[in-house]
């Protein structure tokens, strides 16, 4: 037996890290996959209202913005603090509407182009004018599925 | 001269690396998704063609003021009892001659069921807040998904909710709720703002 006794004092083997960065890689490529870097920089104030029968919209991809809100403090001294709307990266009027539908119905596989929602985030004090008047444009550039966003709320106050 | 190895390139902090590269998209990563009330809205009409008439006891008017009022078919109306409104207006069921008709239609995994024609016509000022007016929209949605839910109960034995969820995963569900829509189509239309005279 004594022939197998090993010489010095047992010690617990350390524990092998040199797969860690094999398993942080596998990580690190997951998020890099499904990172989406935010698309836009809001320029206008958009709190959402509540909404108890909000339901989620998929399909990320399908999906165009439309951002109805006071523009931001810092730029009010040029655009006023009366709600504007945002499409992409710039304050926009509602007849930049039609050509800013079929630039995004263009961006669209084809087969897919009948389920593009427009998402209206439109902030809760705004007054419907201005949504009027954007629905109106969206009607006339034929985009007839459109969302209120809204944020999931268990009652409404 | 003698052969010199190249040195091993020190592996040690590759993890590190990893890591911080890995913290930087978890921070950066959104996976928020949006959520809100769909509609869709009704086509362009050409402007020469007269809208169709509809029957009075068919329309149920709806109006949100600029003072963020409501009114419904003419009278103040309050927003908490809008719902039981809604439903008894599109169910019908005493087949009262002032409430909505009814066309019995066949539907595949329903038979034969009375839908209903009657309309909700939400309506707005151009003053309206847009906080109200989701107020209503979510009320009248909820008037139609308790309909549909109780009608998915009494006919399949699972709410409508839970059907849209099956009918992810199960062609059989999604017949199912498909029939529902049918059954009970959420008609609501909005109109485009009437112009209320300033008082």
């Amino acid at each position: 037996m004594s022939r197998f006794k090993k010489k010095g004092e047992k010690t617990l083997p350390g524990i092998s890290t040199s797969s860690l960065p094999d398993i942080v890689f596998m990580l690190l490529f997951f998020f890099m996959v499904t990172t989406k870097m935010k698309e836009v920089t809001l320029k206008v104030v958009v709190r959402k209202p509540d909404a108890t029968q909000a339901t989620k919209l998929e399909n990320k991809s399908l999906i165009s913005n439309v951002y109805i809100g006071k523009p931001l403090p810092r730029y009010q001294s040029q655009y006023g603090d009366q709600p504007l709307l945002q499409l992409d990266d710039a304050f926009a009027k509602p007849k930049d509407i039609v050509p800013w539908v079929l630039q995004e119905i263009e961006k669209t596989a084809e087969f897919e182009r009948s389920k593009r929602t427009v998402s209206l985030k439109v902030d809760r004090e705004v007054k419907m004018g201005i949504v009027t008047d954007v629905k109106e444009q969206l009607r006339e550039a034929n985009a007839l599925k459109i969302n209120y966003s809204a944020r999931k709320a268990a009652i409404l106050e | 001269m003698a052969k010199r190895s190249a040195p091993e390139i020190n592996t040690g902090s590759m993890a590190d690396i990893a890591f911080l590269l890995l913290v930087f998209f978890l921070v950066t990563t959104t996976m928020e998704q949006d959520t809100g009330i769909q509609r869709k809205l009704p086509e362009k009409q050409p402007e020469n063609i007269t809208p169709p008439e509809v029957k009075r006891r068919n329309v149920f008017i709806v109006l949100v003021n600029r003072n963020d009022e409501l009114l419904v078919n003419g009278e103040p109306g309050d927003i908490n009892l809008l719902k039981d409104r809604v439903k008894e207006f599109i169910l019908n069921p005493q087949n009262d001659a002032n409430l909505p008709e009814k066309t019995p239609t066949a539907i595949e995994g329903l038979g034969t069921y009375d839908v209903s024609k009657g309309v909700i016509s939400l309506q707005n000022d151009r003053l309206t807040s847009f906080e109200k007016y989701m107020a209503v929209q979510d009320v009248l949605t909820r008037a139609f998904n308790e309909l549909r839910n109780e009608l998915a109960s009494a006919k399949f034995g699972k709410t409508f909710d839970e059907l849209q969820t099956l009918a992810k995963t199960n062609a059989e569900f999604e017949k199912k709720a498909e029939a529902i829509k049918k059954a009970i189509p959420i008609s609501i239309s909005e109109a485009e703002p009437k112009q209320t005279q300033s008082r």
